[in-house]
């Protein structure tokens, strides 16, 4: 609803198309939408109403830039704040006596166990030796789930039946300690921080085993209760860090804020998915934007960062926003895509209406539609690359020959190339940009949040499971499918690309 | 005073003392000031209920004290009663329209399906039906051991296959089974799965029309279970299952968690979809149908009455 967050701060300061200092009544009008989007990313209430509050201070008076439109000096200042609240990723604490305990707790679902799962993966590949203890005895089972997952990573599960869980886990550390593992983690019940009984008990677990860690698992999905829950679990235990799951659904994750600004405590790790490759380590500037409602903007820019060749890439843009993109340089941005990783992973990545619609079309069909691509640009001549427009009927209809498809296909790449054309055309005329303008988000792009482990480029669960899909949509659909990817530098996100640029422009 | 209201009841005192008691302190026999608006968007806000539907709420409310010529802030709390209960609709008799009835169970990970099957089929054993389980998530580690157990406790047969086999396949052979014995109702536990990935939801539709070949016509319900605690994410959730698979209604586990469930409101009033159940605790007795009265005390109530 507030996805365009950037676009309504806009029509607030539209009418204060001038210069000077920001003047109190303007930052009020922006701070209305600011909260709003804040409140619908489901930060808590009084949260929220700190937070504008300090922007608020900072914003008002300061000297408007030469560069920056209003908005966007409070956009700006509020990204840093959000930055500067979400904190800066920390490791694990590995110090200490071994086996080193981490401790997860949280509500009911909210993702302890496969978290704690995923953590040993981690953990191992750093040269760890891991144990896990199951000390979930009650959910019908728990136990077994996490022994399930231990037996998949080859990791021990320690478990004895009937033993209450503080014992328990003093038992587990006792035989980690003996058997020289490094690091212990211990799977707790779900549990709520009303419940005196249970946060009794996770206490006396946190007494017997001093852990190193004791990590608050939160779902990302989480709404106001956010600020109680995370109080609750701070007054009762010695909390170091959280976890934040399910974050590869589209809940903007506005606990974070909450959770943060009422603990204290680091964000330590991100959950991205089922499998127990997906945990990644957190990068604050891509949660602060998520959380205004940017998309993941940014981490589809690192990506492309990642994978482009930046000369090559800068020696075709300036080319392209001359005017001169041919269908040679929209072959090779293809290309370039497609080193992006899975195309499900690129279009899932992006913002707002782009997301959902992307979310709506089948990977599987936009891989094959950008294969097509391909093979009809393969399928010309270099002349006809480099001048498409001599490309008649009788050429159509043999390129449409050599690569397998019809002439109808052959209609829409050039169509489609054309677009691309002139998109580019219409950001060259808004002034010099590098590649590294366009790409060039807020405040500088270093420290990205990374996969917890570098281990290629898998965590595409799309590959684990059976696909029903069935071919659906229609051609243009798929189209519009693969049009995102070939023009991710600029077509889908066109707003959002000039938007950086003017940004950029002030530094 | 029948049991499940006590549950319901018990399931929500614990949190009233907290931002109820504020709101029978704020609206006291006083007069209605700038801040028992502040206040009132606080509570409501607080309560998941959401930016949209509360700036909507609290513009009907301000009409409705104009118009009514209301003027003290204990009056306000009548009306506010008011305006959230016409959100809601009473859930509506479930039917089983044939023998086996088949329940689809959908939603996101973590949200309390395999749960709210257990709860359903005791309280479906209790009404005299015959319960037949299908453990059709076959991806997450031990679901088909968690409902396994389930139907162990609770004396009801468990169709399952491999893990990792197929959902459609169990769903089927599930049906199938119910019907040869003659089952009275097939509650389906399907993965959870979050609501914007593709094959999943694909997925989903594929076990869904697997059900309607082993028994034209099923499944006759889908329901989803959402998490009380989920914030705005809720909606979009809702949308997209119901979009996916045609969902008929939503239940509300977790309501005995610290959350209001406020989201419940965006839900039934965008989507139209009727809350049926709410879920209040961990065992299989922990279900209550969803009382709209109930659920709108529980918000707001203050806390002489809860205690
Ligand atoms: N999509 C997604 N699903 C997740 C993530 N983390 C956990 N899950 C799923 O969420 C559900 C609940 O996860 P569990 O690890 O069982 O949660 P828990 O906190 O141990 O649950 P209880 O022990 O019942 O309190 C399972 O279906 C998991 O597969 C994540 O990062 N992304
Ligand atoms: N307090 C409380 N806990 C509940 C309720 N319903 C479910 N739970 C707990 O929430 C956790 C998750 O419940 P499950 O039934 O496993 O959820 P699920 O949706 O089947 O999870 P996945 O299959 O992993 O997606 C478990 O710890 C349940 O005991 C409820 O109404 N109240
Ligand atoms: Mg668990
Ligand atoms: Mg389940």
């Amino acid at each position: 609803m507030f996805d365009q967050l950037t676009e309504r701060l806009n029509q607030v300061f539209d009418k204060i198309r001038r210069r000077g200092r920001l003047t109190e009544k303007d930052v009020d009008a922006a701070m209305r939408e600011v909260r709003l989007a804040l409140l619908e990313a489901d930060v808590h209430y009084q949260v929220v109403k700190d937070f504008v509050q300090r922007v608020k201070e900072r914003a008002v008076g300061q000297e408007i830039s030469r560069a920056l439109l209003p908005a966007q000096q409070v956009i700006k200042i509020v990204y840093e704040e959000l930055v500067h609240t979400l904190g800066e990723p920390e490791p694990l604490n590995l110090t200490g006596p071994k086996p080193r305990v981490l401790l997860l707790v949280g509500l009911q679902g909210s993702g302890k166990t496969t978290t704690a799962a995923k953590l040993a993966r981690h953990l191992r590949r750093q040269g760890e030796r891991v144990m896990l203890v199951a000390a979930d005895p009650y959910r019908p089972a728990a136990v077994q789930q996490l022994q399930t997952l231990g037996q998949q990573l080859d990791i021990p599960v320690y478990y004895e039946e009937g033993v209450p869980p503080p014992e328990l886990v003093a038992r587990a550390h006792r035989q980690a300690e003996q058997g020289g593992y490094t690091v212990l983690i211990v799977d707790t019940a779900g549990r709520s921080q009303l419940d005196d009984r249970l946060m009794q008990e996770v206490q006396e677990i946190a007494r017997r085993v001093e852990p190193a860690e004791v990590l608050l698992v939160v779902d990302a999905m989480i709404g106001q209760e956010a600020v109680a829950v995370a109080q609750g679990f701070r007054d009762a235990l010695p909390l170091t860090g959280l976890v934040l799951t399910k974050m590869d659904g589209d809940a903007r994750g506005g606990a974070a804020i909450s959770i943060r600004s009422v603990t204290g405590v680091p964000i330590k790790f991100l959950g991205t998915g089922e499998k127990l490759d997906a945990l990644e380590t957190y990068d604050p500037q891509r949660l602060a934007s998520r959380i205004l409602g940017m998309g993941d903007v940014l981490g589809l820019i690192q990506k492309a960062e990642e994978a482009l060749d930046q000369e090559e890439a800068e020696r075709q843009l300036e080319r392209m926003l001359r005017g001169q993109f041919t269908l040679e340089d929209y072959l090779n941005q293809l290309r370039q895509v497609r080193k992006l990783g899975p195309i499900g992973k690129i279009l899932e990545m992006l913002p707002g209406d782009l997301g959902r619609m992307a979310r709506q079309v089948d990977p599987q069909q936009a891989e094959q539609q950008l294969k097509k691509v391909e093979a009809i640009i393969n399928s010309m001549t270099r002349e006809e690359r480099q001048r498409p427009e001599i490309i008649n009927a009788s050429r159509k209809r043999r390129i449409a020959r050599g690569s397998g498809t019809t002439v109808q296909d052959v209609n829409e790449v050039l169509r489609q190339y054309r677009q691309a054309k002139r998109v580019f055309k219409q950001l060259g005329r808004l002034g010099p940009a590098g590649l590294g303008r366009l790409f060039g988000g807020f405040g500088g792009l270093g420290g990205f949040g990374a996969p917890a482990d570098f281990d290629g480029p898998d965590g595409d669960e799309a590959e684990a499971w059976p696909s029903a899909a069935e071919p659906t949509t229609s051609l243009r659909t798929r189209a519009r499918a693969a049009r995102p990817t070939p023009k991710k530098k600029a077509a889908p996100k066109r707003k959002k690309v000039k938007k950086k640029k003017k940004k950029k422009r002030r530094r | 005073m029948r049991n499940w209201l006590n549950k319901w009841r018990e399931g929500l005192a614990r949190t009233r003392k907290t931002t109820f008691g504020r709101l029978a302190q704020l609206l006291g026999a006083t007069e209605i000031t700038a801040e028992t608006w502040d206040d009132l968007e606080a509570l409501l806000i607080q309560a998941d209920l959401g930016v949209e539907l509360t700036l909507d709420l609290l513009e009907r409310l301000k009409a409705r004290v104009r118009r009514e010529g209301i003027t003290r802030a204990d009056e306000l709390q009548q009306v506010l009663m008011e305006e959230l209960r016409a959100l809601l609709q009473p859930p509506p008799a479930i039917e089983y329209p044939e023998r086996p009835t088949v329940i689809l169970v959908v939603g996101v990970n973590g949200s309390g399906k395999t749960t709210t099957i257990a709860k359903l089929a005791r309280r479906l054993q209790n009404e005299g039906r015959s319960v037949l389980l299908a453990a059709a998530d076959t991806f997450r580690a031990a679901a088909i051991d968690q409902l396994k157990v389930w139907g162990q406790r609770l004396g009801v047969p468990v169709v399952a296959g491999q893990p990792g086999s197929d959902p459609g396949a169990v769903t089927y052979d599930a049906v199938r089974a119910a019907q040869a014995r003659g089952s009275d109702v097939v509650l389906v536990d399907t993965a959870g799965r979050l609501h914007t990935r593709y094959n999943l939801m694909e997925e989903l539709k594929k076990v869904r029309r697997v059900a309607g070949k082993a028994q034209p016509g099923a499944p006759h319900h889908v329901w989803l279970v959402l998490d009380a605690t989920t914030g705005q994410n809720a909606l979009q959730q809702a949308r997209a299952f119901k979009d996916a698979v045609g969902v008929t209604g939503v239940i509300l586990a977790k309501l005995d968690s610290s959350a209001k469930g406020g989201m419940a409101f965006a839900i039934q009033r965008t989507l139209g979809l009727p809350i049926l159940f709410v879920g209040l605790g961990e065992g299989p007795d922990d279900l209550a149908t969803f009382d709209p009265d109930a659920f709108v005390q529980g918000l707001l109530e203050p806390d002489r009455k809860a205690a």
